[in-house]
């Protein structure tokens, strides 16, 4: 019972992060219509910016995490006008290609820049652990599921009680009335990419513990797939479930089954729940007309 | 301009488009025999692996280019027809047989990932192709008394009717089933079946209104596109006559996808472009990687700059030209370019210049330009 709770602690801090990766993606679909392959690698880019700031500038933890931040916001909506602007409107496999040649020139480029060793970065919550009983959770493990609860309020109150937040829902749902209502959609859409680019950099930073920093992290991005369809695509707190559902199986599904089980448990789960409900958990059914 | 006069109901869609055209395949074909006499074993060897490409690349334009499913993880279908083979061939099986049979053992098993596709569409269907692709690799990894596990399988040399094939042989092989993959492929497009595929592409809704029976030709589209990757994952594990989990990988689905952005999603001569272009950008980047570093040398001596800012640029560039991502790097920008000022391949940019060619003297800039696109939503 002991190893299940400590297994399912475990698990639930992957899944966070899955399901921080997750939101981003979802944070992009929902506003754009766009499955933005190179998520992971953004992530990654997150993580490896946070070891130049905290181990080669030797800034404060907190500071490095808000420059960190800050940065990807700009590279985002960078990214975003660069790459996705012109083909707005193109078929949607060749925008996922679009995304897939994006997170190509990531990877490549943090391997120029950084190298390709493993990195690690010092937190505050580097070897700490909080003792319940036998129970043992490393700070690291915790730090991130508060970091997700935390962000995952911040989010619904920027959507619910800012300007931005709201046109940006309007984007979302209907992205031309929104535009006749004289909201500025392509800003928004430089805006939810800088979203998802923050998101996906604070999800970099907090895993940076856990597993060390190096130029292969961002096919974790591919893991959050399946969290964001087991929750819909379309639903951020779908997105945050599905991620906690895919780590809480995997890392039962390292412990309990044979090896080998643990790296395909994620799409085994996601394809089991495709062919009982095509859309998702909490997806929306619907066809398009004609 | 160009006329069409059309007498019999077979003309609105003839095989060869003119009698210049059967000319100019007859002059590729003698071209493509007479190669071994004429190349060196290298480029030989790439135009084995351009075929190999080539056959894929027309598998996935059946797929997505005809019938508009997506799919990124056909890369699991290579190792379905490369594994088949190496196991038929162990136990015995004739060349004659198990090529073929490979084709149709692959071709079940995209039938049975058709069967879920079904009921998804655009990315949900692409995340679960991923989602085979990543099981299949993780199932060969595994299973060991069958594919060795990571440690591989090797395969003799393939023999025909007990000749053993060599080189020339192997290649001569290749372009057999190359050109009667090609062939297969026009004329399943040319039939109702490519039709209903088209069909499905453009509206599924409207499809299934005007009768298209939508589950059955998506299942075909996928068993079809499996069954002729799995022809090609046969002779590619015969190419490289050693197969393991790892040669087929996600980025090797990547690449897949790469042949028909890059070539053109309109039609089967785009896959053929595409496989050119990315075979051959390996031996173009390794002359980048020794030529790189001299252009740099002239163009920093050649403007006079100081040393400091010269030894900057050098070791810039053979930072960049010795990194291990280069490839990924400019693969990447290359995707991203093709598909932001090229969305119709290297294929788009050859009918471009055809028809400028025809139009000569009376040719406009805007009459080439492809029609603006507006977003197109796919919810409700």
């Amino acid at each position: 019972m002991l190893d299940f709770t400590q297994q399912l602690i475990s698990g639930v801090a992957l899944g966070c992060v899955y399901g921080l990766i997750a939101l981003g993606f979802v944070l992009i679909y929902k506003a754009t219509e766009v499955v933005n392959f190179a998520q992971g690698e953004i992530m990654m880019l997150g993580a490896f910016m946070s070891v130049t700031f905290i181990t080669t500038l030797g800034l404060n933890y907190w500071l490095s995490f808000l420059l960190c931040v800050i940065a990807m916001a700009i590279l985002g909506a960078i990214m975003e006008r660069l790459v996705l602007r012109p083909i707005l409107g193109y078929p949607q496999f060749s925008i996922v290609m679009a995304t897939i040649g994006l997170g190509l020139v990531i990877r490549a480029l943090v391997g120029i820049i950084w190298g390709t060793d493993d990195l690690r970065i010092e937190t505050p919550f580097t070897d700490g652990v909080f003792k319940i009983g036998a129970l043992v959770i490393a700070w690291d493990a915790l730090s991130i599921i508060v970091a997700t609860i935390l962000l995952c309020a911040a989010l619904y109150a920027f959507f619910r009680f800012t300007r931005v937040g709201i046109a940006m829902q309007a984007t979302s749902q209907n992205m031309l009335a929104a535009y006749y209502m004289g909201i500025p959609v392509k800003r928004m859409f430089s805006l939810i990419w800088s979203l998802s680019a923050m998101v996906a950099c604070a999800a970099g930073i907090l895993l940076a513990p856990i597993t060390l920093i190096h130029a292969n992290l961002g096919f974790l991005g591919i893991k959050a797939f399946p969290a964001a369809v087991l929750g819909g695509f379309g639903s951020i707190p779908g997105a945050v479930a599905g991620g906690i559902t895919i780590g809480i199986v995997e890392s039962l599904s390292g412990f309990y089954l044979p090896e080998g089980f643990k790296d395909v448990a994620a799409y085994v789960v996601l394809l089991a729940v495709l062919l009982w409900k095509p859309q998702g958990l909490f997806g929306l059914n619907a066809v398009k007309k004609v | 301009m160009a006329h069409h006069v059309r007498t019999d109901y077979g003309d609105s869609d003839p095989l060869f488009p003119s009698k210049a055209a059967v000319f100019w395949y007859a002059v590729l074909i003698a071209g493509l025999i007479a190669a071994p006499y004429l190349l060196e074993s290298y480029y030989l060897s790439q135009l084995v692996f351009i075929m190999i490409y080539a056959i894929v690349g027309v598998a996935l334009n059946i797929l997505s280019g005809q019938a508009g499913q997506v799919s990124i993880g056909h890369a699991a279908f290579l190792a379905i027809g490369a594994y088949f083979t190496a196991v038929a061939q162990k136990h015995g099986l004739p060349l004659v047989l198990y090529l073929p049979l490979a084709g149709v053992f692959t071709g079940i098993a995209g039938y049975l990932v058709g069967l879920p596709a079904l009921r998804l569409h655009g990315i949900y269907l692409a995340i679960a192709t991923l989602a085979f692709a990543f099981i299949v690799e993780e199932i060969i990894a595994r299973w060991e008394s069958v594919t060795n596990g990571n440690e591989g399988l090797m395969l003799p040399p393939p023999s025909l009717f007990g000749l053993k094939l060599g080189t020339e042989g192997f290649y001569y092989l290749c372009l057999l089933v190359t050109v009667l993959v090609v062939l297969a492929a026009i004329n399943i497009i040319r039939s109702s079946t490519g039709r209903s595929f088209m069909a499905i592409r453009n509206s599924e809704t409207a499809a299934r209104s005007m009768g298209i029976d939508t589950a059955r030709y998506k299942t075909t589209a996928f068993a079809l596109s499996a069954g002729i990757t799995g022809i090609a994952g046969s002779l590619y594990a015969h190419k490289m006559s050693f197969i393991s989990p790892e040669m087929f990988s996600l980025s090797v689905s990547i690449d897949f996808v790469m042949i028909i952005i890059i070539g053109g999603l309109v039609s089967l001569r785009g896959a053929v472009f595409g496989a050119i272009f990315m075979i051959m950008a390996d031996p173009l980047l390794i002359i980048l990687k020794d030529k790189l570093p001299l252009w740099a040398d002239v163009v920093t001596h050649g403007l006079y700059l100081p040393d400091t800012v010269t030894q900057a640029v050098q070791a810039g560039v053979s930072r960049v030209v010795n990194a291990p991502g280069l490839k990924s790097l400019i693969f990447g920008i290359i995707i991203i370019v093709f598909i932001i000022y090229e969305p119709l391949g290297l294929d788009g940019r050859w009918q471009r210049v055809k028809a400028y060619s025809k139009q000569f003297p009376l040719a406009r800039q805007r009459s080439a330009r492809p029609p603006r696109m507006f977003l197109k939503s796919e919810r409700r």
